[in-house]
């Protein structure tokens, strides 16, 4: 008897405690699910923000918005072709610069370092990547425009600038501020993003694989194209990515860079980027037309950065299905 | 000898919370970067006198006029001074807070400060980009002593919207019809040719590096980064040199008497000594004031900085206004603001 009123009330404790357990179970779930919507919410709020804020601009100027060079705040009239494409330009030439020194880099701290070397290299990767935007502006403006403006911008301006066809576009006043030196100051600042992440991924390779190509007798170059590479390729993209959605925002460095005209350039000439016109013109806006399309372009810059990864995933996507083959 | 310190603490503490509460006066603005560090300056300085607390944000002047017709702040500031109808509208009145100077910097090698000429039809050429070298006629013709290079001018502006912007181009569209009809004026304009700087300090650095380069800063700025200042025929026709005495004789000479709410941008002022590009900041508050203590305070405020701000204003290269324009912003304080 009193085995079986033991029992039944043990029986009950293990209901009570089920039971709470299964509340709780369901409250933290509720608390992660808020958690995860939470991000969900303000992407799309601070569209919608944007998207609203900038709609007398699209109303008023309709596809002229981005398809027109014309920015001219006096007048209340805002085409914003050439931030838009000064923000994609300057951009690219940052991956251009940037993807083969991380891959260098990369590479040397994962094959060719010797041990003792890798990590303090490393660090200082990681630590460049902490230095606020600011100064990079700063060095950029007081050291790299006039080392490029005495050295390098008369050079491509006489040989580059030369060329049929695309020669219009390395021409300009040798001064060393543009879109080329807003693309190198980008550079330098996303190659710690882009080489930590290609470092650590090359690291993920085993070493068995190394060593089997290796004891085949492989050169460092053939281990690294045929077996580290593909090994790596999706994630290698990833960092890639990563880098080149910094450098579409960035506002700072450029600003003190790139010259800030709004106007259709050569890569030697002043030009401007979204970011740079909206941290310029915002405080000073007076027109309600101009504060709206300045918010346009922000929800302009939202939709490139978005189009970018997006594009980014789908290339990540197709990389898997080949892998798989 | 634990409790006996925490004891002092808790009466220091209480001491501080009283009196935090008994210099609880304080009001609240924001507005122009123009006229921040002088804005800082007074503030502290009258918080040392009178234990009254201003605070004075930094957004811009389309910040300071959206807070003001918001009746979100106690004071807002622009360096644009709004129409006499906005004003009606909105309920605010307008008085003007301090003057500044804008001054055309060159980078010409062999030329000093304070050496080059021009005039402002001459000076909207060049940023309209229609004299391209440093020894066109135009600008020997103003300057037949100096040794002129055959150097292509860069035109330097300032790439943020500013007050130093929009009194510039107000200067270039009042003296060249062209200026006018082609470009306009504003916080930020488009510009025919060159480059922007970021800031007085960006402009000043552009200036500095580029051979042949022209920009404009404020007066401060020119003076303290050693950069050669031009010298400008004013609406009377004297040269005249950038200083504070002859912003002074350019706020002096404007026509505050026949100008309703202080609507006066006072650039190509009258005036045998007058500086052509001188800069008003202006000061905008809400006549029903959501809070009639602090604007009550703000008044205060100004009326101090209108007696003792001088010389501090000065020292940051800003120009305090005239004893009869004081006056005369007295009367309109009287016939607006009765809270």
């Amino acid at each position: 008897m009193s085995d079986a009123t033991a029992l039944a009330q043990r029986l009950r404790l293990v209901e009570a405690r089920a039971s709470s357990d299964n509340f709780k179970d369901r409250l933290f779930h509720w608390i992660l699910a808020a958690a995860g919507f939470f991000v969900l919410f303000s992407l799309l709020g601070a569209m919608y923000v944007m998207f609203i804020g900038g709609q007398a601009a699209f109303a008023k100027e309709g596809w002229k918005f981005i398809t027109t060079d014309f920015w001219d705040p006096a007048n209340n009239i805002f085409h914003g072709l050439s931030p838009i494409v000064g923000t994609l330009v300057s951009s690219f030439i940052a991956l251009l610069f940037a993807v083969p020194i991380s891959f260098g880099i990369a590479l040397f701290l994962t094959e060719v370092a010797p041990t003792w070397m890798r990590n303090p290299i490393a660090i200082a990767i990681e630590l460049l990547a902490g230095i606020p935007s600011i100064i990079y502006g700063m060095w950029g403006l007081f050291v790299l425009v006039p080392m490029l403006g005495e050295n390098v911008y008369p050079w491509i301006n006489d040989n580059l600038g030369q060329l049929p066809l695309i020669g219009q576009y390395f021409q300009g006043v040798p001064i060393g501020v543009g879109l080329l030196t807003a693309g190198t100051v980008l550079a330098i600042m996303i190659i710690p993003f882009i080489a930590s992440v290609m470092r650590e991924v090359f690291l993920t390779v085993p070493s068995r694989l190394k060593e089997s190509a290796y004891a085949l007798g492989s050169t460092t170059w053939e281990v690294v194209w045929d077996v580290v590479l593909p090994y790596t390729k999706s994630a290698v993209i990833g960092g890639v990515f990563l880098g080149l959605g910094r450098a579409l925002g960035e506002t700072m460095a450029v600003t003190f860079v790139i010259g800030n005209a709004n106007r259709l350039a050569s890569l030697l000439e002043p030009s401007t980027s979204i970011s740079a016109t909206i941290a310029n013109e915002f405080a000073e806006a007076f027109a309600d037309e101009h504060r709206a399309a300045l918010l346009g372009l922000g929800f302009l810059l939202f939709v490139v950065s978005f189009c970018v990864l997006s594009v980014a995933k789908l290339l990540l996507l197709s990389l898997k299905h080949r892998e798989g083959r | 000898m634990l409790t006996q310190l925490k004891c002092k603490l808790a009466v220091l503490g209480l001491a501080a919370a009283l009196s935090f509460n008994a210099y609880a006066a304080q009001s609240n603005g924001a507005g122009a970067s123009f006229v921040f560090p002088a804005m800082t300056k007074w503030s502290s300085d009258y918080n040392k006198a009178t234990k009254n607390r201003i605070s004075y944000q930094s957004i811009g002047s389309g910040g300071g006029i959206a807070q003001a017709k918001a009746n979100t702040v106690d004071f807002g500031s622009t360096d644009a001074p709004l129409k006499p109808e906005e004003l009606a509208k909105f309920n605010l009145g307008q008085f003007p807070s301090v003057n500044g100077g804008v001054v055309p910097v060159v980078n010409i090698p062999g030329v000093a400060a304070g050496a080059i000429r021009f005039t402002g039809p001459v000076l909207a050429d060049i940023y309209l980009g229609k004299i391209k070298l440093w020894n066109d006629p135009a600008i020997v013709a103003l300057n037949a002593d100096l040794k002129l290079p055959a150097l292509p001018i860069r035109v330097i502006y300032r790439a943020d919207g500013s007050g130093t912007t929009f009194n510039f181009v107000n200067y270039l569209s009042k003296v060249s019809p062209e200026w006018k009809q082609k470009i306009g004026e504003g916080t930020t304009v488009r510009w025919p040719g060159g480059f922007g700087g970021k800031g007085n300090e960006g402009v000043a650095a552009y200036v500095k590096q580029i051979k042949g380069a022209i920009g404009y800063v404020e007066l401060s700025y020119a003076t303290s980064n050693k950069l050669s200042y031009a010298a400008m025929k004013n609406a009377a026709g004297n040269f005249v040199q950038p200083s504070l005495k002859t912003i002074q004789a350019a706020a002096n000479s404007a026509d505050w008497a026949n100008s309703k709410d202080f609507y006066l941008i006072v650039t190509n002022a009258p005036g045998a000594e007058s500086w052509p590009i001188t800069a008003t900041n202006f000061i905008l508050m809400s006549t029903k004031p959501k809070n009639p203590v602090n604007a009550k305070e703000a008044i205060k405020f100004f009326r101090w900085v209108y007696t003792s701000g001088d010389t501090s204003a000065q020292q940051l290269g800003y120009v305090p206004l005239s004893p009869e324009l004081v006056t005369r912003i007295e009367a309109y304080w009287a016939t607006k603001f009765k809270y």
